[in-house]
């Protein structure tokens, strides 16, 4: 491995929210290395997209910090974006829109032009299968082409540092084997995390696995070394037995 | 900067893109002709200038403005397209001044196509171009002044109608400030505020441009308004865009 002297891409430590009483996210830190695919589970209502959000610099935490490459998010927002590819919960995108032109203004406020602005979109089409709507307004698109237009405006600069809040939801089962293959093809030489709720999607592409439930950290672990934590080896299981209330 | 003008670019576009600037143009072209000819007696008054035309522009564009700023903040909040655009490596004043530029442009175009107002009065006899173009002038400013409160007060929702009626309400007493109704009322209650208030008038600002008086005074005024309220929708945007 490569990765054993650099510093983590992103550093989260001590990350907190709350919304008036409500404590959406509760003192959560992790690092993040190039080369790790990181999976963000969690019950829905959990923190994961609070969380994520906070990474990218949307949301300011009310403690604790994060840096991407370095940066931190909020003190040194833009230098931070810039290594930021971010795939925001739902890939909103701008519905008037059509597929290219929506790329080719996220090139240009990622610092394309010319030439290389038009090679950029195009690699960010192909990657994500998106060459046959191109010239179609994202509106009339189906909610699995949203999700790859987004996922395009996220990959079109080749970040370092790649953060996809559910990329696969909403995509059909081949899709969603295309997106999982192409982050594995990705991961060797970037740090990317992903938040989901398809357990299997964690087996299949991360090298990692963080659970989150109430806003807290409850595990942090390789998916292999989770799956040995119930009896039954399932990691639907672990889940459960790590996100429910202690009831029964 | 060139953040900025890459945000204002599409969101002009934006306006091109949906029946939004053309039913915005039309009614307004409509709207203004409706009143320039028929309330403000253009040809009775058998006089060669536009000042029926700028008389109604304040309130055209009290109504018509606000429509334009309902969405800029707030449906980029309902779309969720707000974390999208404030996650891009530009800051949040890029992102606010490029909008406002976007909407001020877009008003700009739709003052242009007035064209045929000023084509008609140099037809029909001798105006002063000058004091036409004074006024064109100050119509901009007025129409960046109101811009400017409605862009804010849009950071303030997700909700359009409410953004639309925030608007207007505030543009509102901005007009009237230096009306009698307002100035006797805070004159007798309020002395020092009704000066305040005059001062404060866009409207009464905008009447010097229409008699083609350009004062340093009153372009130093129109630019602070516009600064005051792109800083506060930044300031805005910054403690409300993730709620």
């Amino acid at each position: 491995m490569t990765g054993q002297t650099e510093s983590p891409l992103i550093e989260i430590a001590g990350l907190t929210k709350r919304f008036g009483a409500f404590t959406a996210v509760d003192d959560v830190s992790f690092k993040v290395a190039r080369g790790e695919v990181l999976g963000f589970l969690g019950p829905n209502g959990a923190g994961k997209s609070t969380t994520m959000r906070m990474l990218a610099g949307f949301m300011t935490p009310t403690a604790g910090r994060a840096s991407i490459c370095g940066h931190d998010v909020q003190a040194d927002a833009v230098a931070a974006r810039k290594m930021l590819g971010f795939l925001p919960e739902g890939a909103p995108t701008y519905p008037e829109m059509t597929v290219l032109s929506f790329l080719k203004f996220v090139a240009r406020i990622r610092g394309y032009s010319g030439g290389e602005l038009a090679d950029r979109v195009d690699h960010a089409i192909g990657l994500t299968t998106l060459a046959g709507v191109r010239m179609q307004p994202v509106e009339t698109l189906s909610k699995g082409f949203k999700r790859r237009v987004g996922l395009a405006q996220a990959l079109l600069h080749d970040p370092p540092v790649l953060v996809l809040d559910e990329p696969t939801d909403g995509l059909d089962p081949n899709q969603k084997h295309e997106v999982r293959t192409l982050i594995a093809r990705m991961a060797p030489s970037k740090a990317i995390v992903i938040s989901t709720h398809i357990l299997e999607e964690v087996d299949a592409v991360c090298s990692r696995a963080i659970v989150i439930a109430n806003g807290r950290v409850v595990a942090d672990a390789t998916p292999a070394e989770l799956a040995k934590r119930h009896p039954s080896g399932k990691l639907d299981d672990v889940f459960r037995a790590l996100t429910q209330p202690k009831a029964a | 900067m060139r953040n900025t003008l890459i945000v204002a670019r599409r969101e002009l576009g934006g306006y091109f893109a949906t029946p939004v600037a053309v039913v915005f143009i039309v009614i307004f072209l409509a709207l203004q002709g409706v009143l320039t000819f028929n309330l403000g007696n253009f040809f009775d008054r058998n006089q060669a200038d536009l000042a029926p035309f700028f008389n109604f522009i304040p309130w055209v564009f009290l109504l018509l403005v606000p429509a334009i700023t309902m969405r800029l903040w707030a449906e980029e909040r309902r779309l969720g397209t707000i974390e999208l655009l404030l996650t891009l490596p530009i800051t949040q004043a890029q992102a606010v001044v490029g909008k406002f530029l976007a909407a001020w442009a877009f008003c700009a175009i739709a003052l242009l196509l007035t064209f045929p107002f000023v084509i008609t009065v140099n037809i029909l006899g001798r105006p002063d171009n000058g004091v036409i173009a004074t006024g064109y002038l100050g119509s901009l400013l007025v129409a960046g002044s109101f811009l400017s409160i409605g862009a804010a007060l849009s950071a303030l929702t997700k909700n359009q109608v409410i953004a639309f009626v925030l608007a207007v309400a505030v543009c509102f007493i901005f007009a009237v400030a230096s009306y009698p109704l307002v100035t006797d009322f805070l004159s007798r209650n309020a002395p020092v505020l009704a000066d305040v208030a005059r001062r404060l008038s866009v409207a009464e600002r905008f009447q010097s441009f229409t008699r083609g008086v350009i004062s340093l005074r009153d372009l130093i005024f129109f630019a602070s308004f516009i600064g005051f309220w792109l800083f506060l929708n930044t300031v805005i945007v910054e403690h409300r865009k993730a709620d």
